[in-house]
């Protein structure tokens, strides 16, 4: 794998001051899907900070990963109303499915699972996002079925 | 994506966001001002008339698509309907609104025909798409109830339709800030303005001083609906008086409370009015740099914000001299990276600046010294959409509801375990009984209600016995909860309130900056404390039996001083989800501590296992995932688990598909 450019993404960002330090890794986030080290060092080296500055702050947010994702990103919400609708449940479930930890990517990287806060969609707990598709009231039942689909699906393509 | 073009009415009209025109906003609503021309005059009146759907020539459908609409599907039940108006070559428009806030019934799609009013559906699936489109616009008998009608003058009312405003839902609501939600198009800031919108802005930037604006927002007696509760205008004030050459205004959107969404309702469903409010607030604090700081997590809202920025610059109702006045204004969203430390004010500013989210101590407050060293003033997502109608209406009319000490109305966000979730907007001082049994319909089921949490981390469980309180800043003080940002999650008899106390301690403790060591080693002791009642006796070594019965003892300790020496208010307000469950829930701890047994039957480690002869078929799934081989039995005949080797994990009951496992 050729290392990938991040000239581009700094690029939009010339001040070069530190605010621009969060949007900058989300950037990069979103093209690679998580934090690759060069690219720690090459925005360190954009914005004159340390790596282990730059790293500090990526790793104080839960948004940002140095891990690649699988094709499908499970993102089980444990908000307060998903908990009291038993998303525990789910998220036990889940794991089983994929036989994966939370903030794990599957051997095959088709599957990744992360645990969040809250998506925001309290009025249909429990809630999980796969690829950012939300699914409503995901019962362990549910999820079973979806990663069965979704294992079909990658098959197929 | 394009951006709006202003809508001249003719040649004439001069507007341009180089050249602003002052009279704007108000030439749009009753022009033309500058110039005499009848065509013109009819021209802006049938587009008004046109932009608030008052009387439309073709149908009009309406989708609700903000995310909880789209979890439940409306991405799928708009594709149906835009397929079913192009595949009938039918006469129609179809529009995407934000949320109503009846987050149960999504997907609502709402039908307006020409001279009627309109008419509101609930759980549109895609399926039911065509066969409902059909009857509606072939006239014949509609095939499900429909939710309700809107109130329309002019319009020939539906037969034996209800009122929409009369379902139990909205019948108790008093919708302020959340009057647009759901019926005009966030995409649309012409809607916007169709309906008045901007007119507080022109009023102020026009007729008033920015001393005035924070005067009529501190007489109106609005305060922070964020959490603190601090008087907004106050705060304006305090950041007004500063000399600076340059002041930030920051639209707090970090709505990282665990079962709060109204934010991101407002924002996907009423961008601009969020807009309005904002910029009224840098007018009124002299600021001319504005960043909205959101969640990641809320791409849609983010968004909806960016092109309401881009079309509202298009408009020149923001930028630069904006309606000719000299007040400039640039607002740039920035998007969060996920930690809830970050809704405290200092450790969202240190976030905007690139730095690590942790809070500083305060004084000296943000007003002071805020953003890169200046004075900032920081207000939540729901306090800026309450400015608009202040300034436009006066502060006697945001006064003239509410109780003593707080004014106006407070969206809370109704969820768990109640029959109707959704957003609720309801008029400061309504008795928290009737939010939850009237318009949130009671606990479905044949379950009864236990507790409602309000507030999130930081806030406390309400029991039954105060039920009855009206809820305000100050009463849900007097009952150890708080307002928080005002989510309302509603618990049946089988939660069990350790288990929840325990959950927000996880969570407190997973989210703790870790500058302050009361609360990064105090909520890590106290979530252990926690774990230690729900743990199985079992795995129990020698001291922790002793350190258990000391638990409720220890708890209240440490509780205090955590309280007492936390940097931030993150900290300040951690133990409150222990402590309010202790306080009405005492005797569920010590059926924990002393009986071993949890109550409500929530807690896995403390039930007993049992698998019903009568139904277990003896299939050996549950045998294969039992972690530590306590189930017992040959192949189609019953199995059973050995109660020494159990370790109560509670698999078998998750993977037995026919429910043959007894929990007791």
């Amino acid at each position: 794998m050729t290392a990938p450019d991040f000239d581009p993404i700094v690029a939009k960002y010339p001040s070069g001051n530190r605010d621009a330090l969060i949007p900058l890794l989300q950037d990069v986030q979103q093209q690679c899907g998580y934090l690759p080290r060069e690219a720690v060092v090459r925005i360190g080296q954009h914005l004159q900070l340390p790596a282990s500055k730059v790293y500090g702050v990526a790793t104080f947010f839960n948004q940002f990963r140095f891990q690649p994702l699988g094709r499908y990103h499970f993102q089980v919400c444990r908000g307060t109303a998903c908990h009291v609708k038993k998303s525990m449940q789910t998220l036990t479930a889940l794991q089983r499915a994929l036989n994966i930890k939370p903030g794990q990517t599957s051997r095959d990287g088709l599957f990744s699972l992360e645990v969040v806060a809250c998506l925001g969609a309290c009025g249909l707990a429990p809630v999980v996002a796969v690829n950012g598709e939300f699914h409503a009231g995901a019962s362990p039942d549910l999820v079973n079925r979806l990663v069965r689909t979704l294992r079909k699906e990658a098959k197929v393509k | 994506m394009t951006h709006a073009s202003f809508p001249r009415c003719c040649a004439e009209c001069w507007h341009s966001p180089e050249r602003p025109c002052p009279d704007l906003v108000a030439c749009l609503a009753s022009g033309p001002l500058c110039h005499e021309s009848e065509a013109c005059a009819s021209w802006r009146v049938r587009r008004q008339v046109e932009l608030r759907r008052e009387a439309p020539v073709r149908p009009v459908i309406f989708v609700g698509t903000g995310t909880c609409g789209l979890g439940a599907g409306a991405g799928r039940t708009l594709a149906a309907v835009r397929a079913w108006v192009d595949a009938g070559a039918r006469e129609a428009d179809v529009v995407e609104v934000g949320c109503i806030g009846l987050c149960v019934e999504e997907p609502l799609v709402d039908v307006q025909m020409p001279g009627r009013p309109r008419l509101s559906f609930a759980r549109v699936s895609e399926k039911k798409v065509g066969p409902l489109l059909d009857a509606i616009f072939d006239g014949h008998p509609l095939p499900v109830e429909p939710l309700g009608q809107f109130r329309h003058a002019g319009a020939t009312r539906w037969p034996g339709v209800a009122a929409l405003d009369a379902h139990p839902f909205f019948a108790l609501q008093t919708r302020w800030v959340l009057e647009h939600c759901g019926i005009l198009d966030p995409a649309s800031l012409d809607e916007y303005l169709a309906r008045g919108g901007y007119t507080a802005l022109a009023k102020a930037l026009r007729t008033m001083t920015p001393a005035e604006v924070c005067a009529q927002v501190e007489q109106s007696g609005l305060r922070g609906r964020g959490g603190g509760g601090f008087p907004t205008g106050t705060k304006w004030s305090i950041a007004n008086k500063q000399a600076a050459d340059q002041k930030y205004m920051v639209c707090n959107a970090d709505e990282g409370d665990p079962g709060a969404f109204m934010d991101r309702a407002i924002m996907e469903s009423d961008p601009h009015r969020v807009l309005e409010g904002l910029a009224l607030a840098a007018y009124a604090i002299g600021a001319s740099k504005a960043y909205i700081y959101t969640r990641a997590e809320y791409p849609l809202a983010i968004q909806r914000m960016n092109a309401a920025i881009a079309d509202a610059t298009a408009y020149g109702l923001l930028g630069a001299n904006v309606f000719d006045s000299g007040f400039s204004l640039d607002i740039h969203v920035k998007q969060g990276a996920g930690a809830f430390v970050c809704g405290e004010e200092t450790a969202l500013l240190a976030s905007i600046e690139g730095r690590r989210g942790m809070p500083r101590p305060r004084p000296p407050y943000p007003a002071i010294a805020g953003l890169f060293g200046k004075p900032t003033v920081i207000n939540n997502v729901e306090t800026l959409a309450n400015v608009p109608p202040i300034v436009a209406k006066g502060a006697a009319w945001f006064a003239s509801i509410g109780t003593a000490s707080s004014k106006g109305t407070k969206v809370f966000a109704l969820s768990g375990n109640v029959a109707r979730t959704g957003l609720v907007e309801v008029a400061m001082g309504t008795a928290l009984r009737r939010i939850v049994f009237e318009i949130g319909g009671g606990i479905p089921g044949d379950r009864a209600y236990k507790a409602v949490q309000i507030g999130g981390p930081s806030g406390g469980c309400i029991p039954t016995s105060e039920l009855d309180i009206d809820i305000d800043y100050e009463s849900l003080k007097s009952v150890g909860a708080m307002m928080g940002s005002g989510g309302l999650v509603v618990m049946d008899d089988g939660s069990c309130m350790v288990d929840v106390a325990k959950f927000f301690m996880d969570f407190i403790q997973k989210e703790s900056c870790g500058k302050c060591i009361p609360c990064r080693e105090g909520t890590r002791r106290m979530l252990e404390i926690l774990e230690s009642l729900t743990r199985s006796r079992r795995s129990e070594e020698r001291f922790e039996a002793l350190e258990r019965f000391r638990a409720v003892m220890n708890l209240e300790q440490l509780a205090g001083v955590i309280k007492d020496t936390s940097l931030c208010g993150l900290g300040q307000s951690a133990p409150n989800p222990v402590l309010s469950t202790l306080r009405w829930f005492r005797g569920e701890y010590e059926a924990h501590v002393f009986d071993r047994r949890c109550p409500a039957g929530a807690c896995r480690e403390l039930l007993v296992y049992e698998i019903d002869p009568v139904r277990c078929k003896g299939c050996g799934l549950c045998v294969k995932q039992c972690p530590s081989d306590a189930i017992v039995g040959a192949l189609k005949s019953p199995h059973h688990i050995i109660p020494e080797r159990c370790i109560a994990c509670g698999t078998c009951v998750d993977v037995c598909n026919l429910d043959a496992v007894l929990v007791h």
